[in-house]
């Protein structure tokens, strides 16, 4: 190893610290037996965990933030494996500015989103619910998809397409048959990523919930109350706990698959 | 008309027809939900709110109150600012890491480390930065340690309730964001050219300032815009952390929205700041573009 290599292996562990020291903070205060979120712990216990099941508004919000993101993973992951297919498969016309204007919600600020979706919605007299949350986790979800099943179609290999065209196979008959059992990792994922996103965004949700609010919109709620911190802190960390392993079972079902057509791939976003 | 009809049919079998139709439910969901209700915002910035009504004869007034009253000029000039500092320490902190998984780490252990870095973003987004403020306040984690440690007497309190700790959350926030771009930018550079360089008597640095810069500098701007453009939308981190100083051009435009009522207003605010930091972005990748076309 050059000299240089030490002190760089010292800085990206340094990095990683602050890259996970609130991730970390998090289930250390919803175990900790003081209804003041600070430092020194107090001693372990699990009774903001047992307040949590008491709490009926909560239980309402955790209900309307499944339904959101299920139907948000569903909606998006279709919308994505069409923009997806297209992309790789296809050229047509005008395609840099369709498929521009598809992945633009991913730098786009989420204010803008969210503003511009509630003028809207306001305007048409539409009133707002859960589903105006979903149209917009849509949008923001549909990126993502997009991405992420691109790669799945990338790695498929044509030849295998075309000779199930030999053989007698109708379009739709080779999509079903050759196609998709081979993309199914790559939807699988697509899934579980536009649920993760769903479940935690807030910005467009803050905007676009009525009366009936998502988890984050409560969280919200909460956190000005500083005697609702500690059972705050414990809704998070089950939060963290589900993100993680639809994440990781992400990440497992992607890798299979990319092995399984014969490339590795580099992270869920590529 | 058979023979249109049939030359009709036929065209919708070729390759790039079968493309068009695949992509428009997608494009079209793009175009009812962003692009028509950005123009929207737009019709809205040049209206007035009336009370409950809203008064549609065409009107600059809300740009004039936009770009003249010292109030949003404060807000708009400290939103592009803070980003902007977010942005350089941002993508400065992460370029080692992005160059480290990318020269230092085994090929087939790089796709592990991009999950471990991407584990964070997607936790909770309110939690993260509620626990900056845990991590930064009074009684903190930092302030805690560095008293026990007696590096301190007193906690500092420059770190909470103003901008220092809204460009530290957000930096914290969006480092996913810069360290993807610039990574991918790394992965291409030919390694080929680093060792020619060697064999010629180059030293590391020279190397490093001569080849894997300037070739990883398209990563280094992307990542730039990614993370300069949403953070400026951001109104949750600067009501969080960042105290009564610490508020941005979107808490502004959230207010307008939600309590002030007066969308037309808020919609002069929001296309203002777009218009910015869009025309901003585009020029900085056309002067690195050129920057760089003058290298090679």
């Amino acid at each position: 190893m050059r000299t240089g290599s030490h002190g760089l292996i010292l800085y990206v562990a340094l990095y990683l610290v602050f890259l996970y020291a609130p991730v970390l903070l998090l289930p250390i205060f919803a175990f900790n037996d003081s209804s003041i979120v600070a430092f020194p712990l107090q001693g372990f216990t699990l009774r903001w965990f047992d307040l949590l099941l008491e709490t009926e508004a909560l239980h309402s919000a955790a209900r309307n933030s499944i339904i959101v993101a299920v139907l948000t993973a569903i909606i998006s992951t279709a919308l994505g494996l069409c923009a997806a297919r297209a992309a790789i498969r296809y050229r047509f016309a005008g395609k840099r500015t369709i498929m521009g204007m598809i992945m633009i919600p991913l730098v786009l600020p989420e204010i803008i989103v969210g503003v511009s979706l509630l003028v809207v919605i306001l305007q048409s007299g539409l009133e707002l619910s859960l589903w105006t949350i979903i149209l917009g986790h849509v949008l923001i979800c549909t990126p993502f998809c997009t991405v992420i099943l691109s790669t799945a179609f990338a790695n498929l290999d044509l030849s295998l397409e075309e000779a199930s065209f030999d053989l007698g196979e109708t379009r739709w008959s080779t999509f079903r048959l050759i196609s998709l059992p081979l993309v199914i990792p790559g939807i699988i994922s697509s899934v579980l990523i536009a649920f993760t996103i769903s479940l935690d965004e807030f910005i467009i949700a803050f905007f676009l919930a009525g009366t009936e609010v998502t988890l984050p919109v409560y969280i919200w709620s909460q956190l000005r109350f500083p005697a609702r911190l500690p059972s705050v802190m414990a809704l998070g960390t089950l939060l963290l706990l589900v993100s993680l392993i639809l994440l990781v079972t992400a990440e497992y079902v992607r890798r299979r698959g990319a092995r399984r057509s014969g490339s590795e791939g580099m992270g869920g976003l590529f | 008309m058979p023979g249109l009809v049939a030359s009709g049919r036929s065209w919708l079998r070729t390759p790039a027809a079968r493309g068009l139709t695949l992509v428009s439910p997608p494009f079209l969901y793009a175009i009812l939900l962003l692009a028509v209700p950005i123009a929207a915002v737009v019709a809205f910035s040049f209206w007035t709110q009336d009370y409950l009504d809203l008064d549609r004869t065409p009107t600059l007034a809300n740009y004039k109150e936009a770009w003249t009253q010292p109030i949003y000029r404060v807000l708009m000039i400290r939103s592009l600012l803070v980003s902007g500092i977010v942005t350089a320490c941002t993508v400065i902190l992460a370029f080692p890491v992005a160059y480290y998984v990318s020269f230092h780490v085994a090929p087939g252990r790089k796709p592990l480390w991009i999950f471990l870095i991407t584990i964070p973003f997607w936790t909770s987004y309110l939690m993260r930065i509620f626990l900056w403020k845990v991590i930064l306040g009074y009684n903190g984690v930092v302030n805690g340690t560095l008293t026990q440690l007696g590096f301190i007497e007193e906690p500092l309190s420059f770190i909470l309730y103003n901008v220092n700790a809204v460009v530290i959350t957000l930096s914290h926030a969006w480092a996913p964001f810069a360290i993807l771009p610039i990574f991918v930018a790394l992965e291409k550079v030919d390694r080929s050219l680093l060792e020619a360089a060697a064999d010629l008597g180059e030293g590391a640095l020279h190397r490093f300032l001569r080849i894997t810069l300037p070739l990883a500098l398209p990563g280094v701007i992307g990542a730039s815009v990614i993370v300069f453009i949403p953070t400026v939308g951001d109104y949750v981190t600067p009501r969080l952390v960042g105290g009564p100083d610490g508020l941005l051009i979107a808490n502004m435009i959230e207010l307008q929205f939600k309590k002030a009522n007066n969308p037309p207003l808020g919609a002069a605010l929001a296309i203002s700041s777009m218009f910015i930091v869009g025309a901003l972005s585009l020029l900085i990748v056309r002067l690195t573009r050129r920057h760089l076309r003058n290298l090679s």
